[in-house]
């Protein structure tokens, strides 16, 4: 059994950031960048599966598109127990992607896999889109479950069940034949943590760096894959915002109690 | 170029669901700047019992797509949009940011190449045609997009932002468009679990402490509990801590979780992630204790303290003696 997991490395605003000077982004300096939340499940997922299905013969492949530097979070992955990793970047077309020029090159990456299963996160944490996996489904036709919170598979019978959660606490359950991609919700599982030494010998798993053209992708036509032109990026306006409640902790203290008497009790 | 708009109803379990009646309203205003019609689809087997449902004012037609499935099954819906898509041209499609558009509308814009974009929270038309806006960075920043060039633009608009559409006059057209369905489910409906009824009804408390990931311990949640007890709330939380395992799911607030609408919510330690505000901005009051300034619970926040959520439970503590 093959599973790839696709994986981001998100970036986090710091508590003082700056715009870029284009006003199309974020300085490169005010990011913290780290493993996206979702994809922690995901990967745990997967590894679980393979853990399930035991014996040789059965490989977790990471795939990112990212720079240089989400070299990282597919270190992380591997340290915690991927086989292989894959990342597809370049400086100019996928730099400025949006969501389905990343859909379109991971799409590319995974199909080259012929995996049994796919494995992404609902979200990023910070372009929050869900939508990469759905749109790396379509492209490869791969049928797909959405938002998926449990999952059990019969190897037997080639399927997965899935819990798929729905607003509101409901959840519903369906049945979905291999191979097929999910994308993972947090809390399906408990993921796992990478030791020291297996930090030390993720050095030592095959990473492979490629191009798009490497992928067979023009980047002229790749580029026309976007699905919006960004125009602009800003704080947003926030209306009136919220009245702050200034002085010391104890000062901030008693001006809630006084809210909570003011507006509960009375 | 074409300037009609295309709203796509949900409904679950014989429902309509309210983001329906949201796209209606975004829809009048935007098929009244561009000038185009606006329809409005429902898909599934027995979609015309919605078509009364969905008559408001501004909509010239309403669709329906008899569907194989009376439930949601995210290629099925795919191929009746891209049904639509083919025999409508609209040059906008309004769908909800919802758990069912995420399993079908990123596939369809995919692959026919459409524009694109998810979670908007504005849009306007334009003379390049549709533009929105979303956030970026967890809602600390807002993106502008355009979709120059594009024939059609697919949208997933975020719920609870437009108010909803008031009832029309019944004046639309009902029309049954044909899409052959046939053979284009990939997963089998197995059934609908509903959230366990165990545990703490938080929809009916009058006052709301809920903590969030600023916890960073377990250990520091009876803290809680009895802070909550002594200021006479119920507490309540965030999905990381029902993710983790520490809270129960009963008490979780948010989009998967609870819709709240308690007199008062004090939320300690929660940064306001898109999720968890469609649950609890409904509140009369909203206090929101965070150490980051840029928390977007802050946007809908009426008094906010920037602080550390332990340092101020130390003097609440002392205050209440």
């Amino acid at each position: 059994m093959k599973i790839v997991v696709c994986v981001k490395q998100v970036a986090a605003l710091d508590d003082e950031f700056e715009l870029r000077e284009d006003g199309l982004g974020v300085d490169p300096d005010s990011l913290e960048r780290d493993l996206n939340e979702w994809d922690s499940f995901s990967l745990e997922a997967a590894l679980q599966l393979r853990e399930q299905v035991g014996g040789d013969g059965h490989e977790v492949v990471a795939v990112t598109v990212g720079d240089e530097e989400a070299e990282d979070a597919l270190l992380g992955c591997l340290a915690r127990g991927a086989d292989r990793a894959v990342r597809v970047w370049d400086e100019d077309v996928l730099a400025r992607g949006d969501v389905l020029v990343t859909a379109r090159a991971l799409a590319a990456a995974v199909s080259r896999e012929e995996p049994d299963l796919v494995l992404c996160g609902v979200q990023s944490s910070d372009a929050v889109n869900g939508a990469t996996g759905t749109a790396v489904a379509g492209l490869l036709g791969l049928p797909r479950v959405a938002v998926v919170k449990q999952l059990e598979f019969d190897s037997a019978a080639g399927t997965v069940t899935v819990a798929r959660e729905l607003e509101g606490g409901l959840v519903e359950r369906l049945r979905i034949a291999l191979p097929a991609l999910l994308t993972i919700q947090t809390g399906i599982n408990e993921p796992g943590y990478a030791t020291l030494r297996a930090i030390k010998q993720a050095r030592e798993k095959p990473l492979e760096a490629l191009e798009p053209s490497d992928l067979g992708l023009d980047p002229g036509e790749l580029e026309r894959v976007a699905g919006a032109r960004l125009e602009a990026m800003a704080p947003p306006e926030r209306g009136a915002g919220a009245e702050m409640l200034e002085g010391s902790p104890a000062e901030q203290a008693n001006r809630i109690l006084e809210l909570v008497r003011e507006r509960v009790t009375s | 170029m074409s300037a009609g708009v295309l709203v796509v109803a949900e409904s679950r379990q014989g429902e309509l669901r309210e983001v329906s009646r949201e796209l209606l309203s975004l829809g009048a205003e935007l098929a009244g700047a561009s000038g185009g019609g606006l329809s409005v689809a429902v898909i599934g087997s027995g979609a015309e019992r919605f078509a009364a449902e969905l008559q408001a004012p501004g909509v010239t037609e309403v669709l329906t797509v008899s569907a194989p499935t009376e439930h949601f099954e995210a290629h099925v819906w795919e191929r009746a949009v891209e049904g639509l898509i083919e025999s409508e041209d609209p040059a906008v499609i309004l769908c909800g940011h919802t758990i069912d558009s995420l399993g079908f509308a990123p596939a369809l814009a995919a692959r026919l190449g459409l524009g694109f974009a998810t979670d908007v929270t504005s849009v306007s038309w334009s003379e390049v045609g549709p533009r929105v806006h979303r956030g970026a960075y967890g809602d600390k920043l807002s993106a502008q997009l355009a979709f120059g060039g594009k024939k059609h633009t697919l949208l997933t608009v975020r719920p609870g932002i437009f108010a909803p559409a008031e009832p029309g006059d019944g004046s639309a057209a009902v029309r049954a468009v044909e899409v052959d369905l046939s053979g284009t489910a990939r997963t089998e409906h197995l059934g609908f679990v509903e959230a366990a009824a165990s545990g703490v009804d938080i929809t009916k408390a009058e006052f709301l402490l809920s903590i969030g990931r600023g916890i960073e311990d377990k250990d520091n949640i009876p803290r809680f509990q009895e802070l909550a007890d002594r200021l006479g709330a119920t507490l309540s939380s965030s999905r990381p801590l029902v993710d983790a395992g520490w809270m129960d799911s009963s008490r979780q607030v948010g989009q998967s979780g609870k819709t709240v609408k308690p007199r008062l919510y004090l939320a300690m330690g929660i940064s306001g992630a898109v999720q968890h505000l469609a649950g609890m901005r409904g509140a009369d009051t909203i206090i929101a204790v965070n150490s980051d300034p840029e928390a977007p619970i802050f946007g809908v926040a009426h008094f906010g303290a920037v602080a550390d959520m332990f340092e101020v439970a130390d003097e609440l503590e002392d205050a209440l003696g």
